[in-house]
């Protein structure tokens, strides 16, 4: 385990200050976590005027769309679906 | 300045502690605390030619911009979390004016309500497992370390190298299966110890450190602040019980992985909350 240097602790007020977190790490959280305000919202109220923007297709830009590992908590067992639909390119890097 | 626009980092409940003076915002302006009806959300103005919808839609297919972006607004909602626990917004929420933001918080009351319900207390912690790690050298035990060093010899021939090759696959394939039951194994205890649990698409795109070897599992976990040390403890046993996997862990995290509606998910379909990626409520 390797990101628990040094800011491990449940102490609550330090922790959240410290090194650079990786950006791949923001990014997972910050385009697909995050309550969304829907656009329903504008069309209901007249004057909210949301910005809103659909991330979903940066998502795919920056994290490819792979499946999760495990797709549905029903299906136990190996997922040799799920396998095969990885990207090349996690294959690629393997091998070399 | 009448011009500018709100962008809204997180909601949540009154009375947050000040934040600290010298914080910035994503453009570089201080947030500030908009209280309406039982519910605090920390906005700051961002400028409409950044943040106007056409803009805005350009700006987020630059990496560099999203990038800065993310890691302001990150950064923000990381400071409140030092002083509340904050129901992070999803990034680049944008009003065009005041009375917007305190429409939205009167209109997503109940539910706002509800997740900041679920989250009180709690914090995310994210936890990955890698597969063959960034050393070639330094993990090569068990059988990709056999497998390479087969192959740093030259194959005599082309039975001798498909028959090399073969064997790499082999091993390749049993340590995947290893490291998937592992991985397995380390979200069922994990989840013991938190609320709530999440798993996100594996990393494998551009930003994905070269190195860091194969993701076998990207989970966040909803711990109660007071069991922090507890869940760290039980990952920190698997350290080097498995040679070749590697754990990490990321944290603690504003509840960014759980801001879909608890209501919504007491639905029909059932299931266990756990396995639903990317739950987090795209529309």
């Amino acid at each position: 385990m390797s990101a628990s240097d040094g800011h491990a602790g449940p102490g609550f007020a330090e922790p959240f200050a410290r090194r650079e977190i990786a950006l791949v790490d923001v990014l997972d959280r910050l385009l697909a976590g995050g309550v969304v305000i829907t656009g329903d919202i504008t069309l209901r109220i007249a004057d909210v005027d949301l910005v809103r923007i659909d991330l979903k297709a940066l998502i795919s830009a920056v994290n490819a769309q792979v499946p999760s590992p495990w797709p549905t908590a029903g299906e136990g067992g190996g997922d040799p679906g799920g396998r095969g639909a990885e990207p090349e390119r996690a294959i690629e890097r393997e091998a070399s | 300045m009448n011009d500018d626009l709100r962008y809204v980092y997180a909601v949540c409940r009154p009375p947050a502690a000040p934040l600290h003076a010298d914080l910035t915002g994503v453009g570089g302006a201080p947030p500030r605390q908009l209280t309406h009806e039982g519910l605090v959300a920390v906005v700051s103005p961002v400028p409409e030619r950044d943040f106007g919808r056409e803009p805005l839609r350009a700006h987020l297919e630059d990496l560099r911009w999203l990038a800065e972006t993310a890691r302001a607004h990150q950064n923000v909602v990381a400071a409140l979390a030092t002083v509340t626990c904050p129901l992070p917004l999803r990034l680049a929420t944008v009003f065009h004016d005041d009375s917007g933001v305190r429409a939205m918080l009167e209109d997503e009351s109940e539910r706002l309500h509800r997740i900041l319900d679920r989250i009180d207390g709690h914090v995310e912690w994210g936890v990955k497992v890698w597969l063959g790690a960034a050393s070639a050298d330094g993990d090569g035990s068990g059988d990709s370390g056999s497998a390479a060093a087969a192959s740093s010899r030259a194959p005599r021939s082309g039975r001798d190298y498909l028959r090399r090759r073969r064997a790499g696959n082999a091993a390749r394939e049993e340590a995947l299966a290893r490291a998937d039951v592992f991985a397995r194994r380390l979200h069922g205890d994990l989840s013991r110890y938190a609320a709530d649990a999440r798993l996100h698409p594996v990393q494998s795109g551009p930003l994905t450190d070269a190195g860091s070897g194969r993701n076998i599992l990207n989970s966040a976990y909803l711990v109660p602040r007071t069991w922090s040390e507890e869940f760290l403890e039980l990952i920190g046993r698997t350290e080097g019980t498995r040679p070749g996997l590697r754990v990490e862990v990321t944290g603690p995290w504003a509840a960014y992985s759980f801001t879909d509606d608890p209501d919504a998910r007491e639905e029909p379909h059932g299931g266990e909350g756990a396995a639903r990626q990317d739950a987090g409520g795209t529309p």
